[in-house]
């Protein structure tokens, strides 16, 4: 793996020692320290204020390629990436692969040395296979691979975005109640958000119907020499006992297919006892946030008044997205051996 | 007239308790002589000197992936029986999972045709329960049975229906053959790719939980003693599993069970963290991916206990040989299975060095075990596999109980590379396999 630290002077005042930030790629945030991610989120308020310009752009990645290559749609990320990458003066290709490409004969190895040989230095993908951003890590020679959501594992930088968004607000995540409800078993949001706000020292609840825990998140269901190998999660089935007390409750997308698979009753059913609505939030802590990492479906996982209410910091979390991708694709691209001008520079 | 002379090991037969040093002499590829110094007395042969080595007789492999026809860019007969005789086997089980599937008196046939032109060691070959394996009619068990099928199995999936597999019992007694499933609801795994447990929850994949292979053993159990039928287990993987067949045997139901070297050894945490055991980094490794999955520590105990209890009868190696393109693609697109038959006994030999088995008992399940749960000595041509008495097969192998090795996949005989063992050093190793009194398969320095 290649190291590479960031410029304290980017970084500001509080940050962590340089030479903290020791990716190549980003996968997950099981293999970030507190230090990594402190580096990132300290970067991503610089690209912030950049981002904030009336001409917000930079050239501090001009000459370096960043792909997309996304396997399922996605609106949100890819744009996000899109304009992140661009913002920085990266030229920025987003390609539309299809499942129907393995049929082709055109494996994801093949695809990912072909990207390679152009001389992509940054892969940004999505990909409905858990697993497959790994795999692309492998064959990427000294280029980098971010995982902008791979099936139902890990989607690191919304998790980057959420952390950001509530440390803007908190300051500290030490000792925050940050409570997930909905499909805690599909959701790649939830996975990589309980590794960051663990590692930040946030108490972390995750709430959900029984069909859609998955197995082992409990503490008690793993052997002893496992303790350390998933997040230290409360787990919850019941909403009001979960969100008692949260000073963050985000809400996690439902399917609608989770009632054809047999999983839930009926999406009545499941708004009424899992929906985050401002009776439940009663409950809360009074200076609560409410987050979602969308698409959102109002009247089901949250409801309408809820989600454009004044607790509700969800439009703030896309705006944040793009900073926090930036700071990536800047450290990626080897930010430390640029000078900070080249942020500075650019018109205001 | 040709005559090989073994002399000075350890012979270990369990069939007929023997474990001593001795000599063996095998005339015309029959055993002719065992006892000690009994080769001192034969002029005119080749010899090995087996000092300080273990002979035993020819492994035997009730679950075997040849691949051949359909497959051949993963597995061939040639290459795939090679393999088994450098893992010890002699006598392998062809699973009928091929393309053709072997329904047939014809597709039997040809893979007798076959491994009889480029074959190292014995080919059974296993019939498929029902036509196509498609799990909708059954297959012609009296033809297959006259081909000279040695059991039935639909094996890589269950034959789900329960009604069928309850008439596929029934008519399975008329011919004697032994009903071999791959327990795994399908209803119950649906797209999962790796055991359901915490392992499952880091990765984000879908899991098969211990009760999909359970619910099924347990209908099984029932269904075979309603049928008064042989049915027999493929490769045991659950706790819950071997209770269930521990008590189907205490009543007496005619219920025989193998487990596979991976089953015995490893657990899911392969998949993510391979040899380093570290849970700070993952992986997705599609060389630990097999179906049923590697389980969890509590089950690999229980199947160790069972195999040395006797309730599991024989180690089945599921040597599920892959091409790198079914496994260097993502995770849940992956193929299922291990290339295990050339690792199966050093792996297996960890549990003898940890005390967990004897290796007389481990012998056993290799040998008399598999022999005994199939029945194959009653088959034609068959008395006397799986033992060294006078007048058997002249099938042994010559073992290193304490030779260390490293794995390399790339020194396999067979083209499967797909083992999760890579790089491993494994302390047990087949020094030669002698089959039909033939040297088939030596390591260097032996002097054969």
């Amino acid at each position: 793996m290649t190291t590479r630290t960031a410029p304290t002077e980017i970084a500001g005042g509080a940050a962590p020692a340089e030479g903290a930030w020791q990716h190549q790629h980003v996968l997950d945030l099981d293999d970030f320290s507190r230090d990594e991610i402190e580096v990132v989120l300290n970067l991503a308020d610089r690209m912030r204020e950049v981002l904030d310009r009336r001409i917000a752009r930079v050239p501090a990645l001009r000459g370096q390629t960043v792909i997309n290559l996304f396997y399922e749609p996605s609106t949100r990320t890819r744009a996000s990436f899109e304009l992140a990458g661009k913002v920085l003066g990266a030229d920025v290709l987003s390609l539309t692969a299809s499942a129907s490409s393995v049929t082709k004969g055109e494996s994801l190895i093949d695809t990912v040395r072909t990207l390679r040989a152009m001389r992509a230095d940054v892969i940004v993908m999505r990909h409905s296979s858990s697993g497959a951003p790994y795999l692309a890590a492998e064959h990427m020679g000294g280029g980098s691979v971010v995982n902008a959501g791979d099936g139902t594992h890990a989607h690191p930088t919304q998790a980057l975005l959420d952390l950001y968004t509530m440390r803007k607000h908190f300051g500290d995540l030490r000792g925050k109640r940050v409570v997930m409800v909905g499909d805690i078993s599909h959701s790649r949001v939830a996975r990589s958000d309980m590794w960051g706000l663990s590692k930040m020292g946030a108490e972390v609840v995750v709430c959900g119907p029984p069909t859609l825990l998955p197995r082992g998140l409990r503490v008690a269901d793993r052997p002893a020499h496992a303790e350390a190998a998933l997040p230290r999660v409360t787990v919850e089935t019941d909403v009001a006992r979960a969100i008692e007390g949260a000073h963050v409750v985000m809400a996690l997308r439902l399917q609608g297919e989770r009632q054809q698979g047999g999983l839930l009753p009926s999406l009545h059913e499941y708004a009424a006892h899992y929906q985050v609505t401002a009776a439940r939030l009663a409950h809360a802590h009074p200076e609560h946030l409410l987050m979602h990492p969308g698409p959102k479906n109002e009247g089901i996982e949250i409801a309408g008044d809820v989600a454009s209410g004044g607790h509700s910091i969800i439009e703030e979390q896309v705006t944040n997205g793009v900073a926090v991708r930036m700071a990536l694709l800047y450290l990626l691209c080897g930010g430390a051996e640029r000078t900070a001008e080249a942020l500075a520079g650019g018109t205001r | 007239m040709s005559t090989l002379a073994i002399h000075n090991a350890r012979v270990i037969d369990p069939a007929l308790g023997r474990d001593g040093i001795a000599d063996i002499v095998i005339v015309d590829g029959r055993i002719a002589r065992v006892g000690p110094n009994e080769g001192d007395a034969v002029l005119d042969a080749d010899r090995i000197d087996a000092t300080g080595l273990v002979v035993a007789p020819g492994f035997v492999d009730l679950h075997t992936h040849l691949r051949e026809p359909g497959f051949e860019y993963k597995e061939t007969i040639a290459t795939g029986t090679l393999a088994a005789a450098r893992g010890g086997f002699t006598t392998v089980c062809a699973m009928p999972n091929t393309s053709p599937a072997l329904d047939s008196r014809a597709a039997v046939e040809s893979v007798l045709r076959e491994a009889e032109a480029s074959a190292t060691v014995r080919v059974l070959p296993v019939g498929s329960i029902t036509r196509g394996r498609q799990g909708k009619e059954l297959a012609p068990a009296g033809e297959l049975a006259g081909a000279g099928v040695v059991a039935l199995s639909d094996d890589g999936d269950a034959v789900a229906d329960p009604s069928l597999m309850r008439h596929a019992l029934e008519y399975s007694t008329r011919f004697g053959l032994p009903v071999a499933q791959h327990c795994e609801d399908p209803a119950l795994v649906r797209d999962g790719h790796m055991h359901e447990g915490w392992v499952a929850t880091r990765l984000g994949l879908r899991g098969r939980p211990a009760s999909a292979e359970e619910t099924l053993v347990a209908r099984d159990i029932a269904l075979a003693e309603l049928a008064g039928a042989h049915l027999h287990i493929q490769h045991v993987s659950t706790a819950g599993s071997v209770a269930l067949i521990r008590a189907a045997r205490e009543r007496g139901a005619h219920v025989t069970a193998e487990v596979t070297p991976h089953h015995l050894t490893l657990t899911h945490e392969e998949v993510a963290f391979g040899a380093t055991g570290a849970h700070d980094r993952i992986a997705y490794n599609t060389n630990a991916k097999v179906n049923p999955p590697l389980r969890e520590q509590t089950d690999v105990d229980a199947c160790v206990a069972a195999l040395r209890d006797g309730v599991i009868d024989a180690i089945g190696t599921d040597h599920a040989p892959h091409a790198a393109g079914d496994k260097d693609i993502e995770f849940d697109l992956a193929a299922a299975g291990l290339s295990m038959i050339e690792t199966a006994f050093g792996l297996c030999m960890s549990l003898v060095h940890a005390g967990h088995l004897t290796l007389p008992t481990l012998i056993e399940r290799l040998t008399a075990g598999p022999v005994r749960a199939w029945g194959l000595d009653q088959r034609p041509g068959l008395d006397g596999i799986g033992t060294l008495a006078p007048g058997a097969l002249g099938d042994l192998v010559i073992l290193d109980p304490d030779a260390e090795w490293v794995v390399d996949p790339a020194e396999f005989a067979s083209m499967g590379k797909n083992t999760p063992l890579t790089g491993r050093t494994l302390k047990g190793r087949v020094v030669a396999t002698v089959y039909g009194g033939k040297v088939v398969h030596a390591l260097e320095g032996l002097g054969v």
